[in-house]
């Protein structure tokens, strides 16, 4: 069964919303009778306000004309003003009631999202444009945070694209909207200006899963694990199938055995804890495998990729900082580490280059150097492909890291090169 | 409804403060205003997180609704006892609509629905691109199905080893670069492909991204199994003057994208010549014109995001088609790998159809149980994908570079005289 590709607001929207319908409607006997499947999403152009229908694929150019604020024109001569403004992803329906509120007030009932978690207001006149602004930078929730900071455009950070976390996430190794909160609230100043050498786009993924792929941001957070996963030996083979989780091993660590528990013979598995790597995707297969804890689990800091063919080809982002504890409900090690990042390429970087270009010009050691952050061989490649990673040339450059390493006459020993 | 149990949480609490919108003070004023112990509770388990520094949700959890393998995840608390309310607190996920456009007719009824049948808290939007609905109970399940599809008409979204909710960015709808309509395009594959997104018969996931131009704002070639991506390949429109204009500084560089810091006047030398990658651009001083070899260019559009009033990107438009993209688990992270340069798209859009159905074909056929297609491309070799899989002739835009090692898998066909040798003649030439 499909519905209609409405190009107009489907009428369905202006019936109020019957609490009692569904239990009408349902029967559990017949699952089948009155079941309506397969009708995909709404037709998103009834959602679009008219300026937008009208001008669909004409607009020749924009205009930033204050963070936050952006500007299209079109080739009719018609304009449109969009405020952009930062969420926390995670929120209530009374919050989206009052994007609603927002949007019909100034905006004839239309809203629209963005990738990043913005939501975005359109107007076309300057005179509602100034109304909203002023009416969006006084909405505070009851402790004062800002319900809709105006920003993420331009030469700044973007709102950070995230997981679930703790809130909601059964195999998260740390939080999701808390570390979020904690890094945003210490760089909201770059949110909402322009002050950066170019876009920096923030992402966090509570495992190695990413269910929110962030290997490719300028500065991303991951959720790693540093504890071999326990097995219950009493309940894995109630739970789980052997032979998948066995192969669900990217290094063969796990290996079928068999325990004796109370006299009786129980099929488990046994894991090579030198082989693992912590990546918890046997935990993904088997629920007697869990992996989480709470000193071995933590952040790992990436830096330096990107998706936009602009300039460069995409890349990936690489590991600088490979753990720091989970530090509820602020994570302050954590933030002053990505806030100097920020800084020092903020510093040091030309207009235009991201950091993964900046650091592509300067050199890693270069990076290492300037941001302090101490360089270890747990940032050495060891995985598949490692190869690809190591300097095989005389392009490097003489940093601290030479001097410290090579140049001291008491570390001219054997034992350092053995 | 009865008296509420508040728990107290005062780690959580400490998130309520600073500038950055604050989920905690939503909640609780949400849990407050209508009395929700789901609200409170999900707080307070939050609490017991920020102290153990663990997750307190059970393992996984199989629910649905009747005929369908995904769109709603299972999810049960392991202290259901202090926090009774949410003892199941199941994700529902609502496909988002393309471009995520919305009216708050039916956002406000979506919201009516969930505060009846649900937590009332919700993800705008979800990793995928999902708006998610956080907390419900088995029960509510086919209710909310029932509510969805006959009240307000929209369906479930992907889970699982599934076609995931197709993703695309604004497109047409607002940006000057849109070289393809995406909207329109994510609108009909996800309509073409409902049984793929509901019943699961994949391998493992996988996820359609489109953006239209090479700035890529969805990620598309680091999150989609099949990444499609508009470009162009005629020549870069120049509005001569308005290049003086930027020259003369009498436009914003890159839109204003750099209007806090002082950077000096505009070089355009510096700024867009210099940068380019393919150096295929020359600006003549004396004549005040800016050239442009086309052939030579790479399309990543850096002039025309610095100079947006003076360039545009042509107008015989397509997609190109990359495959492969995944996050580290398994093999490794993985961008996608450019398949098809370029292609003409237009509704109904079958020769597309048939190279998606092409691809999945074989994954299906040959995908190990959680093997990405990206993976499996690994696996089997990228040239043969290309030419025995996809049935495509491969050109050097497939690789960034040739191979560095000669141990080519010569077939027996290729080779003069086939493989059969006979051993005794070859010894009477050269005896052992």
């Amino acid at each position: 069964m499909g519905i209609e590709k409405f190009k107009e607001l489907d009428p369905i929207y202006t019936q109020p919303y019957d609490p009692t319908l569904a239990e009408k409607l349902y029967n559990p006997e017949k699952p089948m009778e009155n079941r309506i499947t397969d009708i995909g999403p709404p037709y998103f152009w009834q959602f679009m306000p008219p300026v937008i229908q009208k001008n669909y694929g004409k607009w020749v150019s924009h205009e930033i004309i204050q963070p936050g604020v952006l500007k299209y024109k079109s080739e009719t001569g018609d304009v449109v003003y969009v405020v952009r403004c930062g969420t926390p992803r995670l929120e209530t329906t009374d919050y989206i009631r009052e994007i609603c509120e927002i949007a019909d007030k100034y905006c004839g009932g239309y809203v629209r999202w963005t990738t990043r978690n913005n939501v975005e207001f359109h107007v076309t006149d300057e005179e509602t444009l100034k109304a909203l602004i002023e009416d969006l930078k006084n909405r505070k929730h009851p402790n004062g945070s800002y319900k809709f900071p105006i920003g993420g455009t331009g030469a700044g950070i973007s709102n950070i694209v995230h997981t679930q976390g703790w809130i909601h996430c059964h195999t998260p190794a740390i939080d999701a909207s808390g570390i979020v909160k904690a890094i945003m609230d210490e760089l909201f100043e770059y949110f909402g200006s322009h002050k950066l050498p170019a876009k920096t786009k923030l992402a966090l993924a509570c495992c190695l899963n990413m269910c929110g792929a962030v290997h490719c941001s300028d500065l991303a957070l991951v959720g790693i694990h540093r504890k071999p996963p326990l097995v219950e030996d009493e309940r894995l083979e109630h739970v789980c199938e052997i032979p998948l989780v066995i192969a669900s091993c990217p290094l063969g660590a796990i290996k079928p055995a068999t325990a004796e528990i109370d006299g009786k013979k129980k099929k488990t598995v046994r894991i090579n804890v030198d082989r693992c790597m912590f990546c918890g995707n046997c935990y993904t297969m088997c629920p007697a495998l869990p992996i989480s804890d709470g000193e071995g689990d933590g952040i790992t800091i990436v830096v330096g990729g990107k998706v936009s063919n602009r300039i460069s080809p995409p890349e990936f982002s690489r590991v600088v900082i490979p753990f720091i504890p989970n530090e509820p409900p602020r994570w302050p090690t954590t933030v002053k580490w990505l806030k100097k990042i920020i800084e020092v390429y903020s510093q040091y970087a030309n207009k235009y280059e991201r950091i993964g270009t900046w650091i592509n010009r300067i050199g890693w050691e270069r990076f290492f150097e300037l941001t302090g952050i101490p360089f270890t061989e747990k940032c050495i490649d060891d995985y598949r492909l490692a190869y690809t990673t190591y300097r095989t040339s005389m392009h490097f450059k003489f940093t601290k890291h030479v001097d410290e390493v090579f140049n001291a006459p008491e570390i001219y020993k054997v034992e350092q090169f053995k | 409804m009865g008296e509420v149990k508040k728990h107290d949480t005062p780690k959580v609490d400490q998130l309520k403060t600073g500038p950055w919108p604050s989920f905690v003070d939503d909640i609780y004023s949400y849990a407050e205003k209508h009395k929700k112990q789901a609200c409170f509770d999900i707080m307070g388990q939050m609490e017991l997180s920020y102290i153990n520094r663990e997750t307190h949700w059970k393992h996984g959890g199989i629910v649905g609704v009747f005929g369908y393998g995904g769109g709603v995840i299972g999810r049960y608390s392991d202290q259901q006892e202090k926090f009774p309310a949410i003892w199941a607190f199941h994700t529902v996920r609502v496909h988002h609509t393309a471009g995520k456009w919305y009216h708050t007719a039916a956002l406000r009824k979506l919201c009516d629905m969930w505060d009846n049948r649900g937590s009332g808290i919700v993800n705008f939007h979800g990793s995928t691109g999902d708006i998610i609905l956080l907390g419900t109970v088995t029960d509510q399940l086919e209710p909310i199905f029932f509510d969805l599809t006959h009240q307000l008409h929209w369906d479930l979204g992907g889970s699982g080893s599934n076609l995931r909710s197709p993703a695309c960015c604004m497109g047409k709808s607002r940006c000057e670069w849109a070289l393809v309509d995406v909207q329109e395009l994510d609108y009909e594959l996800t309509m073409a492909f409902q049984d793929e997104l509901h019943r699961p018969a994949f391998p493992y996931k996988f996820k359609f991204k489109f953006s239209a131009c090479p700035l890529d704002c969805v990620a598309s070639v680091a999150r989609a199994d099949m990444s499609f991506i508009g470009t162009w390949r005629d020549d870069i429109r120049i509005d001569q003057e308005a290049v003086r204009a930027y020259v003369r500084g009498e436009l914003k560089p890159n839109a204003g994208a750099f209007s806090d810091r002082d950077w000096g006047p505009f070089d355009i030398k510096k700024e867009v010549i210099d940068l380019c990658p393919t150096k295929c651009m020359y600006w003549d001083e004396n004549e005040q014109k800016l050239y442009i070899n086309n052939s030579e260019c790479n399309r990543c559009m850096h002039c025309i995001a610095v100079m947006p009033e003076a360039l545009r990107p042509g107008q015989d438009t397509g997609i190109a088609i990359l495959i492969g993209a995944k996050a580290p688990i398994l093999e490794g992270a993985q961008l996608s790998t450019l398949i098809v340069p370029f292609m003409k798209v237009e509704s109904p859009y079958d020769e597309l159809k048939d190279f998606i159905y092409k691809a999945w074909d074989y994954w299906m056929e040959n995908g190990k149980n959680r093997e990405r297609i990206g993976e499996l491309i690994q696996r089997i070799g990228l040239n043969k994908f290309i030419t025995e899989v996809m049935g495509l002739t491969p050109i050097p835009q497939h690789v960034r570079v040739p191979r560095d090692n000669p141990y080519i898998f010569w077939k027996e066909e290729e080779v003069e005289g086939g493989w059969t040798r006979d051993v005794a003649e070859f010894r009477k030439r050269h005896p052992a």
